[in-house]
């Protein structure tokens, strides 16, 4: 086993590069490294300018995805192990623009996360004296894979609609929807039917499935977007069947 | 939030960002695209079906001379060939639809979701049993 492993690290520098290159570092190679191990130890001993985001280092925070080999993965949970002896490839996600070396601007799935309203709407909250909105555990069943989302935004890198159509919401923040939609305590899912009824929400989607293939927390984004595809598909033909307009 | 023409629903560039183009060819370059896109072409060959049968019935309609002459185009060598590569991917193109039946559905029974292959399993067996019904009407000889 060799004891060093070579990372091809995408650089790019906004105030003297017109374009990202790679830089190759040579980094120990140890069994219990992950991806987001070596880039620490670039940082601490080789460059210390190279520039990423990361916080927890366990899968939780959502904030160290990254392409590695072309494919989006978390790099806390991509052990340099699963490429060795082959050099290591590390990009930004794809489909974002790159501000500096490995960090992307995630603004714009920051707003249509917000336009999905995934937090809990009542039509009138009931004062705090009659206590807890309960659950029993099937109800919480029905929505929670949804709710494993980390906004780690792996999907989006995944998604070719994403890519191809800036205005396509995409796969987290749909499924985020539909995880307040199914969520027993929500009454809010007629307020988020016109953001999801869209060309530029659910009926973007043409399912490719990638989203849900990539995603570390096993969300099934495309599941969610499928399955709110036929909720409003049946809305549609009982609006258009029913004299009461299936209200 | 709410876009309006002063803030337009797409993120504006901002100078010392790099955006790159997404290729032309996106789909040649990852095998789960090509799929995609394969699966999405298979539509065109699920229409050539449609149109040929729509139009063997109207031969039919016009008697047996008609039919007959229509039945010789069909064993001309290239209908034959665009008829094979049509089998196979309307076969894809099955395969996937039952696939994604699972997928769009989520069934709870008692409080527990049925797993996929007992969604899509029986619309397999449904696609299989008739299949096998129209061929032994058709070729029983």
């Amino acid at each position: 086993m060799a004891d060093t492993i070579k990372l091809e690290v995408s650089r790019y520098s906004p105030e003297t590069d017109a374009a990202p290159h790679f830089q190759s570092f040579e980094v120990p190679f140890r069994r219990d490294w992950v991806v987001l191990d070596a880039l620490n130890y670039i940082k601490d001993k080789q460059d210390g300018s190279l520039t990423y985001r990361w916080s927890c280092r366990m899968g939780i925070c959502g904030s160290c995805g990254m392409l590695v080999n072309g494919e989006p993965k978390l790099t806390c949970a991509t052990f340099l192990a699963d490429y060795a002896p082959s050099p290591v490839r590390i990009e930004p996600l794809r489909n974002f623009p790159v501000v500096r070396d490995l960090v992307i601007a995630m603004n714009d799935f920051m707003r249509k996360l917000q336009k999905m309203k995934p937090w809990l709407i009542r039509k009138e909250e009931k004062p705090v004296s009659e206590g807890e909105y309960l659950q029993t555990p099937e109800e919480l069943d029905a929505y929670k894979q949804f709710s494993m989302c980390i906004n780690c935004m792996l999907c989006y890198a995944a998604c070719p609609v994403y890519g191809l159509d800036p205005l396509f919401s995409g796969p987290a923040a749909i499924a985020l929807a539909q995880r307040y939609n199914l969520d027993s305590r929500d009454q809010g899912a007629k307020d988020r039917f016109p953001v999801l009824s869209q060309h530029d929400a659910i009926w973007g989607c043409t399912f490719v499935g990638e989203c849900t293939r990539v995603c570390p927390k096993h969300v099934d984004p495309a599941g969610a977007i499928q399955q709110y595809k036929l909720t409003a598909a049946l809305d549609w033909v009982k609006s258009v069947l029913l004299p009461w307009g299936g209200k | 939030m709410k876009s309006t023409a002063a803030t337009p629903p797409y993120t504006l560039n901002h100078p010392r960002w790099y955006r790159k183009r997404v290729s032309t060819y996106w789909w040649l370059q990852r095998w789960e695209y090509l799929r995609f896109v394969l699966r999405e072409i298979s539509s065109v060959f699920v229409a050539i079906f449609v149109v040929e049968t729509l139009f063997q019935i109207y031969a039919l309609s016009r008697g047996p001379e008609a039919y007959a002459a229509f039945v010789n185009f069909l064993k001309s060598p290239f209908v034959l060939a665009l008829n094979i590569i049509s089998f196979f991917f309307v076969v894809f193109h099955s395969i996937t639809w039952f696939d994604l039946s699972a997928r769009a559905m989520s069934i709870r029974v008692g409080g527990k979701k049925l797993p996929g292959f007992m969604i899509s399993g029986p619309n397999f067996v449904a696609w299989f049993v008739i299949s096998a019904v129209i061929a032994w009407l058709l070729l029983r000889g």
